[in-house]
């Protein structure tokens, strides 16, 4: 498969289990490296990097959404957010991130570890996390899928106005239909093959046949 | 209801994937168990040699000992013995002067004259082999091959004892009853008796033992024996001890070492408890989802615990097992690492019933202690399966829990037990259990106090990877108490251990250096005295020292003589002679001390205190020219103790035939760790200045090679004069304690092993926590170098904190020894004590990073994975 994903675009991957979408994600976010073929972040070849040089460019270019949120529970709200930017050994490291935990709507919540926040909280919180290093691209890996739908569009419309906002490209995987459509361009997988790739008429959500 | 078949079938099928991590759990009982099955099947062992090599140990049925001659009526005795045909054979032993006139180098040895027939049982070995039976053909010694390397000697050579000159004949390979350490002090020298004589060395005033072995006839029994000759050998001072009190002297003294060995054992058994909880503990965390889906699929809740206790028993089994085998590998150690300390041979053997002890005990251990986080899975709702997340709130149950309060009560009973199944007594058991409950409260609160501090001294100025190694101690399921309560025992065990000897060889040094002398010569004739001090001063040396020795007997105190000062009670109640204040302070029954009443005073006479003594009551005769009432004299207070005697008592001294009736004006504290001859009697020179003595020269000799040629000198001049190189002394107690350390420092390396199962435990318990946060961190680019970091900075914190908890109580226990046993100042050892800390230090980061290497392993595709 090839496909280009511009600067600033907002990307949904979709397609049923075992279709290869996690698969995808970590060889784009190089998580991985590809046994054949090669991909391109922001200009850098990920396979000829080693894995540290790749750990380097996440920290500098990329930020993650999960879908289980992966919190670190011995770290309060405030430092799980500060991490990204510690690791780059960035000294502005807490006032960044107590800005972007404003920005979630967690301003008051930056001192409670993991486990004394909500789910929806939780992923706020990654998601502020994922914003701390500004990166160029962010990968969200089914973030909605632990969340109710109420609280998962609220956590959709975080994304979408980080990335309206600094012009980071979005790439979302999810198997959400709905959710899906909340994206510019629609990427569909099965069985490790790109099936469709088109593009989404903004305000026309269309749940198309499998 | 599912049958008990069915229930076992799905306890073993279920731990299909947690059997190897709850083995690595229960392994942290393994070195407890074989702690005791070591101690047990050891002891064992050493009892049964003793039973079956008791009179070889002895040499003979019976053994009378005297610290003096023999009177006429023992020799008496010992006459009609013979011609009962009962075999006599006898030793004379006193320290001397051995000289090779070869070399011309002098050591001070312990000779050991014997008549032929020595020992009646027993082999006394020696190489070449067959040398003692021929020692007594000629002028033959047989030696120490310590001494020989001492000397610069061979087998072959002359050697100088006083007068008499022998052969070394060969070296002595064992001894039966002879401690290996002993020969450290003073090495042995045997020679035949008959030429004891030719020596002279058995002047006025040398001190010299007599031990002489019987071997009785079926005539005569050990306790016919006894009820024959008791009196008189009691009245003349000679001691008897049949084979079979040997025996028991010295399984008493095996008991108590075992005892002593046992408390390690135990609190090694009872932190692997701890390990065992802990790890237990994370297990339990991870089966919440699968307790909740077999609750929700119709296990009880009672299924459900018996389904994890079966597997906790299996487990706790095999974890003893190994301990068990460790066990036996530890006994064929220990006789290697004690056997400069016992006097016999010892026959490992297997010892069935101490394995099956350590067995038993172990499974029970590991059952209680896991028992304590497993009833926690009865909290599990089949709910749970309905929720994503397991947490630790799925365990939560009632506030009182009937059942949870039962095994906390078992686990205190099951302790209780063990101390005092271990103790002679039930109160002394209790007070095992105590101390050792006590021990392992204070390090985990040492422990909890030290972690929670960690934490609150991180700041944010900090270096990230510092504060994620804090932060990683406090993740869930974290056992960081237990680790650092594991290496904080091993830590104290060990530090302990170094601190105290190191304080005893600081005290060694600085009572040499205090001295100023270098060189003591003792056994020095009253005639000797003028001119062997000239002769060392004309060699340009100094005299630190000359003093004067006068031995001497009690005869009566106030007016109690003989057998009166021997009953004191009945004698007391009659005359109330001794001081009220003094009653039921001397020995048992609130009688004198027997022994006190029997030794030879060494005393001297002098009219001024020494810089190591003080006075603590009345007032030290100062000298002048008071003439009138009796001559005054001064006591040692603790042995004016047991003497049961105070200020205006008045004691009569037997100096040599002559009675000399003092009165007690003063008591003194003497500090008996000094090189310097100090005494528990010190008379008025007026007393004692007519008495025949002899003296004690203390000398300052410097230079190199000084002090042996010194040595040569005096002995060629004065065959009888012995001499000590007091540096050599030092050397020699450095020796001693190096092999007392040695065999301690077993015991304690084997606590500081203790750690290592339960870190193991540790790490593999937070083994997914650690992974998952690995990955992440790399997820969220962190390098693999980062992420060593953060592991680093974690074993080191846990290696630091546990060390810290350690060295600490270590401080404070070895200062306990050291004012409470030793009774002498302690000064904290700060480098032994720093070593041991960067030991441990350095195990925690390697175990854990072997342990931890997985992470770098992992590529971070598994977080999204995991997701």
């Amino acid at each position: 498969m090839t496909f280009t994903v511009p600067d600033g675009a907002f990307v949904a991957i979709v397609g049923p289990s075992g279709s290869g979408k996690t698969t995808l994600l970590g060889l784009l976010a190089g998580l991985d490296v590809a046994t054949r073929g090669t991909v391109l972040l922001d200009g850098a070849d990920l396979s000829t990097l080693n894995e540290d040089r790749r750990a380097q460019l996440r920290g500098e270019k990329v930020g993650f959404v999960f879908q289980s949120f992966q919190l670190i529970p011995t770290l309060t709200a405030l430092e799980n957010v500060q991490v990204p930017l510690e690791l780059r050994g960035d000294d502005g490291a807490p006032a960044r991130a107590r800005e972007l935990l404003g920005r979630v709507g967690l301003g008051d919540r930056a001192h409670h570890f993991p486990n004394q926040l909500s789910g929806g909280e939780q992923q706020r919180v990654a998601i502020a996390r994922a914003f701390s290093n500004s990166p160029r691209l962010l990968f969200a890996d089914e973030p909605t899928g632990n969340l109710d739908s109420d609280t998962g569009a609220h956590i959709v419309e975080l994304l979408e106005e980080l990335n309206r906002e600094s012009g980071t490209t979005i790439i979302l995987v999810t198997h959400d239909l709905v959710l899906a459509h909340r994206a510019q361009r629609i990427i569909r997988l099965a069985d490790g093959v790109v099936v469709s790739d088109t593009r989404v008429e903004a305000g026309t959500p269309t749940v198309a046949a499998p | 209801m599912m049958k008990r078949a069915q229930l076992f079938a799905l306890a073993w099928r279920e731990s299909r994937t947690a059997r190897r991590r709850l083995l690595l759990y229960m392994s942290s009982i393994s070195l407890g168990v074989g702690a005791l099955v070591a101690i047990d099947s050891f002891a064992s062992n050493t009892q049964r040699s003793v039973r079956e090599q008791a009179r070889s140990l002895l040499g003979g049925d019976l053994a009378l000992s005297s610290r003096t001659a023999y009177t006429k009526p023992v020799l008496a005795v010992l006459d009609s013995l013979r011609h009962e045909g009962v075999g006599v054979t006898d030793v004379t032993s006193f320290a001397s002067m051995a000289l090779v006139p070869r070399s011309g180098l002098t050591r001070l040895a312990q000779i050991q004259a014997v008549t032929p027939g020595y020992p009646f049982y027993g082999e006394i070995i020696t190489q070449p082999a067959g040398a003692w039976a021929q020692m007594q053909q000629g002028r033959n010694a047989l030696v120490d091959p310590s001494l020989l390397i001492a000397l610069n000697a061979q087998v072959g050579d002359t050697l100088a004892l006083g007068f008499a000159r022998f052969v070394i004949a060969g070296t002595l390979v064992s001894v039966p009853g002879d401690v290996g350490v002993s020969t450290t002090i003073g090495p042995r020298v045997y020679i035949p008796a008959r030429y004891l004589g030719e020596t002279s060395l058995l002047n006025f005033g040398s001190r010299s033992d007599r031990k002489t072995l019987l071997k009785l006839t079926t005539a005569l029994t050990p306790a016919q024996f006894i009820f024959r000759f008791k009196t008189t050998l009691e009245k003349e001072q000679v001691r008897y001890r049949t084979a079979a009190e040997t025996e028991f002297n010295l399984t008493q003294a095996i008991d108590q070492l075992r005892d002593f060995l046992s408390v390690i054992g135990l609190v090694a058994l009872l932190l692997g408890g701890i390990g065992v909880a802990s790890g237990v503990n994370a297990f339990v965390m991870r089966k919440i989802d699968t307790v909740a889906i077999l609750r929700c699929l119709g296990a009880t809740s009672g299924q459900v615990l018996t389904i994890y206790l079966l597997q906790a028993v299996v487990m706790g089994l095999l974890g003893a097992a190994f301990g068990a085998v460790l066990g036996i590998g530890l006994q064929l150690g220990l006789p290697y690492v004690l056997k400069d300390f016992l006097p016999v041979d010892v026959a490992v053997t297997l010892e069935p019933r101490a394995l099956l002890t350590g067995l038993l005990v172990g499974v029970w251990v590991a059952l209680v202690f896991a028992l304590k986080p497993l009833i926690a899975l009865r909290n599990v709702s089949p709910l749970q399966t309905l929720r994503r997340e397991s947490d630790a709130a799925a365990l939560r149950g009632a506030a009182f829990d009937p059942l949870r309060v039962l095994v906390g009560v078992v686990i205190v009973l099951s302790i209780a037990t063990l101390g005092i199944a271990r103790a002679e007594t039930p109160m002394q058991g209790l007070g095992f259990a105590t101390a050792i409950a006590g021990a392992v409260a204070l390090l985990y609160g040492a422990a909890a106090l030290l972690s929670a501090s960690a934490r609150m001294m991180v700041r944010p100025s900090w270096p990230f990877v510092l504060r994620q190694g804090v932060a990683s101690l406090y993740r869930p399921g974290n056992q960081t108490r237990a680790v650092v309560l594991a290496l904080g025992f091993g830590v104290f065990l060990m530090s302990t251990v170094y601190q105290v000897q190191d304080n005893l060889l600081r005290t060694v040094a600085v009572k040499l250096d205090a001295s100023k002398a270098n060189v003591l010569f003792f056994d020095v004739q009253d005639d000797q005295g003028a001119p062997l001090d000239s002769m060392i001063r004309a060699k340009g040396f100094g005299i630190a020292q000359r003093t004067p020795i006068v031995p001497m007997k009690i005869v009566a105190i106030n007016s109690l003589v003989g057998d009166a000062l021997l009953k004191p009670q009945d004698a007391e109640a009659d005359t109330g002679a001794a001081p009220r204040s003094e009653r039921g302070r001397g020995g048992a029954g609130g009688g004198r001390e027997r022994w006190v009443l029997r030794r030879e005073f060494r005393s001297t006479f002098r009219d001024s205190l020494m810089p190591s003594e003080k006075v603590t009551e009345g007032r030290f005769p100062t000298g002048g020219s008071r003439t009138d009432g009796l001559p005054e004299v001064s006591l040692d207070a603790d042995i004016a103790k047991s003497l049961r005697v105070g200020i205006h008592d008045t004691i009569t001294w037997d100096v040599q035939g002559v009675r000399v009736q003092t009165k007690v004006t003063s008591l003194r504290a003497v500090n008996w760790t000094r090189f310097e001859p100090n005494f528990f009697a010190v008379f008025e020179s007026r007393a004692l200045a007519k008495a025949p003595k002899q003296y004690v020269i203390l000398a300052d000799v410097r230079g190199e090679g000084a002090v042996a040629r010194l040595q040569r000198d005096v002995i060629m001049r004065f065959p009888n004069v012995a001499s000590l190189d007091l540096t050599l002394v030092q050397q020699t107690i450095g020796r001693v304690l190096d092999k007392v350390t040695t065999a301690i420092r077993f015991m304690a390396g084997l606590s500081l092993a203790l750690g290592i199962p339960v870190l193991f435990s540790a790490v593999s318990a937070t083994r997914r926590e650690r992974l998952r946060e690995g990955v992440l961190l790399k997820v969220l680019g962190a390098t693999r170098r980062q992420v060593g970091r953060v592991m680093l900075a974690e074993y080191l914190l846990l290696g630091a904190l546990g060390s810290a908890a350690g060295v600490v109580l270590s401080v404070a226990g070895a200062w306990g020894l050291m004012h409470f046993v030793f009774k002498q100042p302690f000064v904290p050892a700060m480098l032994p004590a720093s070593l041991v800390a960067l030991l441990m230090i350095s195990l925690a980061v390697s175990i854990g990073m072997l342990t931890g290497r997985e992470v770098f392993r992992e590529t971070p595709m598994a977080a999204l994975r995991e997701g």
